[in-house]
């Protein structure tokens, strides 16, 4: 992958930053996301986490199916918050 | 992995970097640090990051205040290539009951009177500092500037690489399986890796500091309780401090990236090790804070996620040596806020360790005093 590249798009990060933190000697998904905040955007990692796992596969030289991916948050899609108290208070007739 | 030490320090939250750094930075030589998984893996990587010194009692104000101090010079004296991320916007306390006014009146005579310029706020003057507050309901808030809130990750790291650089050893994804205990003195740490020897064992494991303690015989009067937070998707700053409230059982600051992040203590959450998310909390949670800071219900929920509180008889940590074990050091049992003291930890367990002069009032929270029935009781935590 060439020099700009960009891996997350929802952080904004590119190749070379990611590449900054392999050479400092991160060597897993879980360091690298939280310290990049990658994999943390609105598509929970689903672009960006394959690229970064590839990555250090050619770092490490370990295959793929070694490198862990990074622990998925729920939820899977982005909700709004008014919304959950929507759904909450008609599920519950506002009671509490 | 090397086959002595000078001290071993369990765990690799900003506790455990704190204190192999302060050691370090005061003459001891063979640190090590042993984290089962990466830097910030436990409860620091997990929690809110928020720094207040509006507290209660003098001793909390007086390591809080340290730790906001070390916090400004961190970046500079940590030699850092990251950026922490310390965002001083203040914490906005909102207050909400007659009786939480009488105690906030009060911590903040006892703050002022040991150099925190806290205030309390009318309701306008509260709606200067965030235009958007529901101040139904509310009586006042109370507020300091220098309160505020850091990248728990890159702090965390800061002081990682920091002792690193002063030639400490730290191995993560390297386990603790055993604490090696001879005629009631510290021999060796059993690890996944290998074995170390050494006289001093410091017990930084936070939520699992328990398990660690029973590996060397020890019971300490700790338990663990999950706590949920969540994070909306970025937007443009409109939040500048800390809104947190007893009252109302809430925090939530945006991050200098622009997301969101809120937290509040949970109705029953599970005391042990557990560490799942709920519908409950998004549920409570999602209610409680739209009331509040209205706007927010346009945000989008992005993840939520759970840490372990190490919670303590009286809520404040334990910085103690253990009689029955020579050379067994505690540093855990924050109830909560222990990130905020990771300064003052690191200096703490350094000067105990060390033998040398206090400079913060540690003695008090040995772990003798929980037998002796001195408790130290902070009128004022989450
Ligand atoms: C949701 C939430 C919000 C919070 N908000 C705040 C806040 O706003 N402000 C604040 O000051 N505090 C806050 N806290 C509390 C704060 O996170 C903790 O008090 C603090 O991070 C404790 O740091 P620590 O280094 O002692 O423990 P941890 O960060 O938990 O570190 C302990 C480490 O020990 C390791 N370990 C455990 N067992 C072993 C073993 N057998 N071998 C090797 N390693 C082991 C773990 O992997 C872990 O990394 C919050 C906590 C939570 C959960
Ligand atoms: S592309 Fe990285 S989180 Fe969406």
């Amino acid at each position: 992958m060439s020099g700009d590249s960009i891996v997350c798009r929802c952080s904004d990060l590119d190749i070379n930053e990611i590449r900054g933190y392999i050479d400092q000697g991160y060597t897993t998904v879980e360091e690298i996301k939280r310290l990049a905040r990658l994999g943390m955007g609105p598509c929970q990692g689903r672009n960006c986490i394959p690229i970064v796992m590839r990555e250090l596969s050619i770092a490490t030289g370990k295959p793929i199916s070694e490198i862990a991916a990074a622990v998925s948050r729920p939820p899977a899609k982005a909700i709004k918050l008014g919304e959950i108290v929507r759904a909450f208070e008609e599920e519950t007739g506002g009671a509490k | 992995m090397v086959k002595t030490a000078d001290a071993v320090i369990i765990g690799g939250g900003i506790s455990g970097a704190a204190i192999a750094y302060e050691l370090l930075k005061r003459g001891m030589k063979d640190v090590v640090v042993i984290e089962k998984d990466y830097i910030a893996a436990g409860a620091t990587g997990r929690c809110g990051a928020g720094i207040r010194q509006q507290w209660g009692t003098e001793m909390n104000c007086i390591f809080s205040k340290y730790s906001c101090e070390a916090f400004e010079r961190a970046e500079e004296e940590l030699q850092y290539e990251g950026d922490i991320e310390f965002h001083q916007g203040g914490y906005l306390m909102l207050i909400s009951t007659e009786s939480e006014m009488e105690q906030m009146k009060k911590n903040v005579k006892l703050q002022n009177s040991l150099g925190i310029e806290s205030k309390l706020l009318n309701l306008e003057e509260s709606k200067e500092i965030v235009p958007f507050l529901n101040t139904e309901g509310l009586l006042g808030c109370a507020f300091h500037q220098k309160d505020g809130h850091l990248n728990p990750f890159h702090t965390n790291q800061a002081y990682a690489n920091a002792a690193k650089r002063l030639g400490g050893h730290i191995y993560l994804y390297t386990t603790v399986t055993g604490i090696d205990v001879e005629n009631g003195k510290i021999k060796g740490v059993q690890t996944d890796k290998g074995y170390i020897s050494t006289k001093i064992v410091v017990n930084a494991a936070g939520g699992y500091s328990m398990q660690i303690a029973d590996m060397a015989g020890v019971k300490l009067p700790l338990y663990s309780e999950r706590h949920q937070i969540l994070v909306t998707e970025p937007v443009e700053p409109i939040l500048e401090p800390m809104v947190m409230s007893f009252s109302l059982n809430l925090y939530c600051q945006q991050v200098p990236h622009g997301s969101f992040i809120m937290g509040q203590t949970g109705k029953n959450e599970p005391q042990d090790l557990r560490i799942t998310s709920s519908w409950d909390f998004l549920d409570d949670m999602t209610s409680t804070i739209t009331k509040v800071l209205p706007p927010l219900k346009n945000l989008r929920l992005l993840r939520q996620w759970a840490g372990l509180y190490n919670m303590s008889p009286d809520k404040q940590p334990i910085y103690s040596a253990v009689k029955e074990v020579e050379g067994f050091y505690v540093a855990a049992g924050y109830s909560g806020h222990g990130f905020m003291f990771g300064p003052a930890t690191g200096t703490v367990m350094a000067e105990l360790i060390l033998g040398l002069e206090p400079t913060l009032p540690w003695k008090q929270l040995n772990i003798e005093r929980f037998e002796k029935g001195e408790l130290i009781i902070e009128p004022s935590v989450v």
